[in-house]
């Protein structure tokens, strides 16, 4: 028990630090680029969420993001409903995105890289989509006006937008920890470890794999919002870009997948390796080299990501945390 | 309890199961023999859903369950291992057990609680923060029984869980199954260890190339010339008898 006390003391610390650090940075930048790893952890955790837990890799994860961003655009441009509602149902409309891919490549048991490049495909199919009809704007793309203000979820201050995709991540984290101690992530991780055996054992593996799904869209339909009301412009490459697809799950992996701080850590440590590079290097092109190399050191010596090197070194003193989660109950 | 009738499955030209009837009463343990490649996994895997019979018929509790998935088998109370354990390699024994409990109650120390339980009669407590990785064989196939076990079934389906045991191992697992047939499951086994098959079943099945040779008690069974020649060849039956 007080394993798991300490455990929490430590996450609310950690919070209310997150919370108050504004106060103490008057630098626009550091507070735009803490803004961006909060975006890039919130979707990460996203992407977890199906391919971390449930073990089903998409490689289209952008599609929920542009949908959602769509949706609560299109609403507010066209028949001027205020994105703070705006923002349910682009959540509504990822999830449902979420659903019809989910329905349509689980049902037909698409498994591994194929499911990959279906998600890739989907996201493909809605950028040429959203290319060639009109309430999109097609390629000229949407403008919205600024106007500052809590119906309209945009912000006078980069601090405002700072609270508003830190609450996103404080949501992704919660959703999270409730998979880690809750009868639905036990039965994502036994599809991911072994569908088969799942299957056998009660688990409806579709209906579960769905949920997943529609879980990921909902989230990516909000950090739509969130993007189009902070920059305030959207065109389809920009909604449906590969890029931001291999960002999510980039910092997860980085990270550790499957874990509740992964995507947080992953998004973190890319994004100063991003700016430092950027900072130190003065030969244009060379701080991607670097930010590569480092990708490939990475991801090549430590398979876990950084947070199961870290729990690696802590399973030789002792035991895992993973052990102290399920045991808290009668320690 | 448990009623095949006329179940047959082909692959491609190959029939591997062919019409096959047999039936499982309430406690019993029924036990289902036969040469590798026989179809007695085939079998199995149609009972449990994870294969679609081509002809036939399989009731469970005089329900059909042809056509259902295995997860609304498993609800039903009726649930597999498998021969080739399949355990959830990342997870420790603990959360391995717990993802079976899972299937009867969706609070997680009611959960944890079952499983405990359930480690207590297949005598995997001292291996529940293990990892299922680092199990041994005999660990792994304690596992396949355990997990099944936490989802409460009516009627277990083991399909080997004694291969790769050494002696000491089967008279323990011997134990348990007796053990869990006293707890009032029914128990269905594919097992080819002879001394287990004699000791535990009140009734056995001999499958030979998809096909049903013998039923009966397992002295019985044992004496029927043709399981003879099924397992030693041609003719084995004959030479035996003049031997002895």
């Amino acid at each position: 028990m007080t394993n798991f006390r300490s455990h929490l003391y430590f996450l609310l610390l950690g919070a209310i630090a997150l919370i108050i650090l504004p106060y103490f940075i008057s630098s626009r930048f550091y507070i735009d680029v803490l803004t961006l790893i909060f975006f890039t952890a919130y979707l990460g955790q996203s992407w977890n969420i199906l391919g971390g837990y449930a073990g089903q890799f998409s490689f289209g994860g952008v599609m929920f993001f542009g949908t959602g961003a769509y949706v609560s655009s299109i609403l507010l441009t066209t028949f001027g409903f205020p994105p703070i509602f705006g923002i349910f149902l682009a959540i509504m409309g990822g999830a449902l995105l979420g659903l019809i891919v989910g329905y349509m490549s689980f049902r037909s048991g698409l498994k591994g890289s194929y499911f990959a490049l279906i998600t890739l495909a989907f996201a493909e199919l809605l950028r040429v989509l959203a290319n060639s009809v009109e309430f999109t704007g097609g390629g000229v793309g949407l403008f919205l006006t600024y106007a500052p203000g809590l119906s309209n979820l945009q912000f006078e201050t980069p601090v405002g937008f700072y609270y508003f995709a830190l609450v996103l991540m404080f949501i992704s984290i919660a959703i999270v920890y409730w998979l880690e101690s809750s009868r639905f992530g036990a039965q994502l991780v036994a599809i991911r470890e072994n569908e088969d055996a799942a299957e056998a054992l009660g688990i409806n593996t579709l209906k579960c794999k769905i949920y997943a799904i529609m879980i990921m869209g909902a989230m990516g339909g909000a950090a739509g919002t969130f993007y189009s009301q902070k920059y305030l412009y959207l065109d389809p490459p920009i909604a449906y870009s590969i890029h931001l697809s291999v960002e999510m799950l980039l910092v997860t992996i980085v990270g550790g997948m499957g874990t509740i701080f992964g995507p947080l850590v992953g998004a973190f440590v890319l994004h100063t390796v991003n700016e430092v590079a950027r900072h130190f290097i003065d030969t244009p092109g060379l701080s991607l080299i670097v930010y590569g190399l480092i990708l490939i050191v990475i991801i090549g010596y430590l398979p876990n990501g950084l947070i199961g090197a870290f729990k690696k070194k802590e399973k030789k003193s002792g035991s895992t945390s993973l052990d102290k989660k399920t045991s808290r109950g009668d320690s | 309890m448990l009623n095949v009738s006329n179940v047959t499955k082909r692959f491609g030209g190959l029939v591997a199961v062919s019409s096959v009837d047999l039936e499982v009463n309430e406690k019993e343990i029924v036990s289902l023999i036969g040469p590798n490649g026989a179809g007695k996994t085939t079998l199995f895997a149609m009972v449990a859903g994870f294969l679609k019979a081509d002809e036939g018929r399989v009731d469970f509790e005089n329900a059909s369950v042809l056509g259902m998935r295995p997860h609304q088998i498993c609800q039903l109370g009726m649930v597999r291992t498998f021969q080739i354990t399949q355990p959830f390699a990342g997870l420790t024994t603990l959360q391995n057990i717990m993802v079976g409990a899972y299937s009867n109650t969706s609070e997680t120390d009611r959960a944890r609680t079952k499983a405990e339980e359930v480690a207590e009669v297949v005598g995997m407590t001292s291996l529940l923060h293990q990892g299922a990785d680092g199990l041994t064989v005999a660990g792994r196939k304690r596992l396949e029984l355990a997990r099944a076990l936490a989802t409460d079934p009516k009627l277990l389906l083991l399909d080997e869980v004694m291969a790769g045991l050494n002696p000491a191992e089967i008279d323990d697992i011997v134990t348990v199954i007796k053990g869990i047939r006293d707890r009032g499951v029914t128990i269905f086994l594919i097992e080819h260890v002879m001394k287990a098959v004699m000791n535990l079943s009140d009734r056995t099945y001999v499958l030979n190339d998809g096909k049903l040779i013998a039923s009966g008690t397992p002295a019985s069974v044992a004496e029927n010339p043709q399981v003879i020649e099924a397992y030693l060849g041609h003719g084995a039956a004959e030479a035996m008898a003049e031997g002895a």
